[in-house]
């Protein structure tokens, strides 16, 4: 049973087409991969499920746990499960990380009928996930990503989506700057979270966060649309020839 | 993205719009020497004052109103003012305040019976409706300690020497039109002395309710620390919502002599006016503060969130070496509002250093402008000053200005100053609302965020306050 299912999605940003009928699938519990050339569309697919005021959305459907999200409100969509880990992370000035945290982890709490996490659990449980993922301490009261490096920004949506614990995400591009401790810690989390009911989209240029994450299916997006699907073997076929021979003719 | 349930986000209701149904004693509009003999006699003041009033009057007369602000306003008829305006009973003792004020002040959340304290804490307020002071709490508690806190009507009868000695010493009469305007015809405000060497146990503060129909206010306070002294002193101020404008032209005079420190919050929430930029209070006000000797300090806070126009640059005279201005400012303009607001730091004596923090919301049709003037005298020796100016867009129907300007004799002195305008993203917002944070919740983070610095500043119970004021203005019909 797919979790998300994208059908036929055609999208503009302003006048410009950029998805062109792209069809995609989720499955329960499995981890797929996008690959594809710079300015195909990843980002915009990425925006576009979780709802982006900048995409519209002209054709086709979104499809989350068998309800059509596509005109839904973006916080609804995120209190539904669905999550993105952006590509570049906002800065926001004066926002405490933990304060913002809080308030998300509360809202989705409320939104699913639970009672709001007390300050005390919450600071344990977020101090506990920072370890595990090596992100400094003093970064939880800082102004929400403000002056982070980029390795700093990534573990912190890394800490995010550990916390809100979503249903489906979508990582755009988590392994990007990253050294190879942090890799391994980004890794790690998501790997953790993996628990055979949620579903995860890995979008990437590189093959070496599959070392580290087991990937079940690749997904190639060139101009708009999903132009091949394939299991883990593809990456080796693709490091070797690049885009070009799956263009479409 | 959905620019209209942003805008619906951040017009919140003006909740404290009700008018106090009391009856008053109110002069028919106009001014003339008349009125000023008028409002004297009514307040019982000594010959000498009604002839202070008198000059300031007729120095008045020979000024214009000054239009370099970024302001648009309709012009003011200032003979279509009542310049005098008060609550018939409870004027004369302070035991016999009208119920129904009594019931409004609660309903502002002002405590006046000195067993209700504000959230657990003790403050004293002095309650002025339109142009009288109707109760001054803890008067007794302070005067233990040599501290008086009064109407400046009282002062001007109970201490003549300290009232001649610093009125219009820090403003002058004729300082500008609306200080001149000011000094004729001023009618209530606080009076605070704090003798040598004490520091003032709780907050004082003043509560200003405009109530009467086509009445203007005409506030005057006067602050003196002594040497070694130090207070907290909060301004708060509210105004039932009509169609027609009223004039508000406040000054307020700050003297801090020796070692003393005045800390001066104002949470300014007069009634905005509408949308289409109907109604509101026009509030011109002049404050100032003088360092008046080495190691002194001065230090406004405000936070502006009402009024249709405000016109206002709370400032410090640096003259004691080493002595320390400070000015934190968060003005918001929706709605229609205009806001011409800013600070003037101006240092003569040695190592005197300043520092501004100002922070410009403008959302709606909202126009928001930073006017801030740094002067060093030669004198100046090892000042300094650091600036910095942040303006926060919501929308684009908005705008935001920045003016700073700066005057230097002295080489010596250094100057930082830094500006920002930002618009609050949709980047900003998306970002908190894929996390599952609510549109409107989101807005009011990203704001709260930019005005920390200057929240950081306000007494707590204020802090409280001003935080609260922010969502309602930010409060509105979205989800
Ligand atoms: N806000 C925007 N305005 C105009 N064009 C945009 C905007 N955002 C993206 N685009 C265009 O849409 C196309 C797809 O961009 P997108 O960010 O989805 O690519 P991508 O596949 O994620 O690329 P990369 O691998 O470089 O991250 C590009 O041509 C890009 O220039
Ligand atoms: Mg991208």
């Amino acid at each position: 049973m797919s979790k998300l299912e994208i059908k036929n999605l055609k999208a503009k940003i302003g006048d410009k087409e950029i998805l062109k009928g792209l069809d995609l699938a989720l499955e329960e519990g499995k981890v797929h991969v996008i690959m594809g050339p710079n300015g195909a569309g990843k980002s915009t697919l990425s925006k576009a499920i979780v709802g982006h005021y900048d995409i519209n959305v002209t054709d086709g459907k979104i499809i989350f746990k068998g309800k059509d999200i596509t005109n839904e409100e973006p916080e609804i969509r995120a209190l539904e499960g669905l999550f993105l880990s952006f590509q570049h992370p906002v800065e926001i000035p004066g926002v405490n990380n933990a304060y913002f945290l809080r308030t998300a982890v509360n809202a989705k709490r409320r939104y699913e009928g639970k009672e709001e996490l007390n300050a005390a659990e919450f600071l344990r449980e977020m101090r506990e996930i920072a370890k595990e993922i090596g992100l400094k301490p003093e970064l939880l009261n800082r102004s929400l990503n403000v002056g982070f490096s980029g390795g700093e920004k990534k573990r912190n949506e890394v800490l995010q989506m550990m916390m809100l614990k979503p249903d489906v995400i979508i990582l755009d591009e988590i392994d990007s700057g990253l050294d190879i401790d942090a890799l391994k810690d980004v890794s790690k989390g998501i790997n953790k979270l993996r628990d055979g009911k949620r579903s995860f989209l890995i979008i990437t240029h590189y093959s070496r966060i599959l070392d580290y994450v087991k990937p079940d299916y690749i997904h190639i997006l060139m101009d708009g649309k999903v132009v091949k699907t394939a299991g883990p073997e593809l990456v080796e076929k693709l490091e070797k020839e690049g885009y070009s021979s799956f263009e479409e003719k | 993205m959905a620019q209209e349930e942003v805008n619906k986000a951040i017009s919140g209701e003006y909740k404290l719009g009700f008018e106090i149904d009391i009856e008053e004693d109110k002069v028919p509009p106009g001014l003339n020497e008349d009125i000023i003999r008028f409002i004297s006699k009514k307040k019982n003041e000594p010959e000498w004052m009604t002839e202070l009033r008198l000059k300031a009057y007729r120095k008045w007369l020979t000024m214009e109103e000054p239009h370099w602000a970024k302001l648009d306003y309709e012009p003011i008829d200032y003979q279509a003012i009542s310049y005098y305006a008060a609550p018939k009973k409870g004027v004369d003792s302070l035991d016999e305040v009208d119920p129904k004020i009594l019931e409004a002040y609660n309903k502002l959340g002002i405590p006046l019976e000195e067993q209700k304290q504000l959230a657990g804490v003790k403050v004293a307020v002095d309650a002025v409706v339109d142009s009288v002071s109707v109760k001054t709490t803890y008067q007794e508690e302070l005067k233990k300690l040599g501290i008086i806190f009064c109407s400046i009507s009282e002062a001007i009868r109970d201490y003549p020497e300290l009232v001649k000695k610093y009125m219009f010493s820090v403003v002058p009469m004729n300082d500008n039109f609306f200080a001149a305007l000011n000094s004729a015809v001023f009618t209530d405000g606080t009076f605070v002395y704090i003798p040598k060497g004490v520091r003032c146990p709780m907050e004082l503060s003043t509560y200003f309710r405009i109530n009467a129909i086509n009445t203007g206010q005409f506030e005057r306070t006067l602050i003196i620390a002594d040497e070694g002294s130090y207070v907290s002193y909060n301004e708060g101020c509210s105004a039932p919502m009509r169609d027609e404008n009223q004039l508000h032209a406040a000054v307020v005079e700050l003297i801090a002599l020796k070692d003393a420190e005045i800390k001066y919050s104002t949470i300014q929430n007069w009634y905005p006016g509408d949308e289409e930029g109907r109604g509101g209070i026009y509030n011109f006000v002049t404050k100032r503060g003088l360092c008046e000797g080495e190691n002194s300090k001065i230090s406004w806070t405000q936070v502006e969130t009402g009024s249709s126009i405000t016109w206002k640059y709370p400032s410090c005279i640096l003259k004691g070496d080493n002595s320390v201005g400070e000015f934190y400012s968060v003005a918001i303009t929706t709605l229609a509002q205009q806001a011409d607001t800013g600070t003037k730091m101006i240092h003569i004596g040695k190592n005197t250093t300043s520092t501004i923090i100002s922070k410009g919301i403008s959302a709606m049709k909202g126009q928001n402008t930073y006017r801030g003037l740094v002067k060093f005298y030669s004198s100046a020796k090892g000042a300094r000053n650091y600036s910095e100016c942040d303006s926060l867009l919501i929308g684009d129907k908005c705008g935001a200005h920045t003016f700073p300007y700066l005057e230097s004799k002295d080489s010596e002195g250094q100057i930082e100053h830094e500006a920002t305008t930002t618009k609050i993203s949709d980047e900003q917002l998306f970002y908190l609302r894929q996390r599952g944070i609510s549109e409107e919740d989101a807005v009011s983070m990203i704001v709260h965020g930019f005005c920390k610095e200057v929240f950081n500043q306000l007494p707590m119970e204020y802090a409280v306050e001003a935080r609260a004021l922010l969502n309602l203005t930010l409060e509105g019909s979205v989800g």
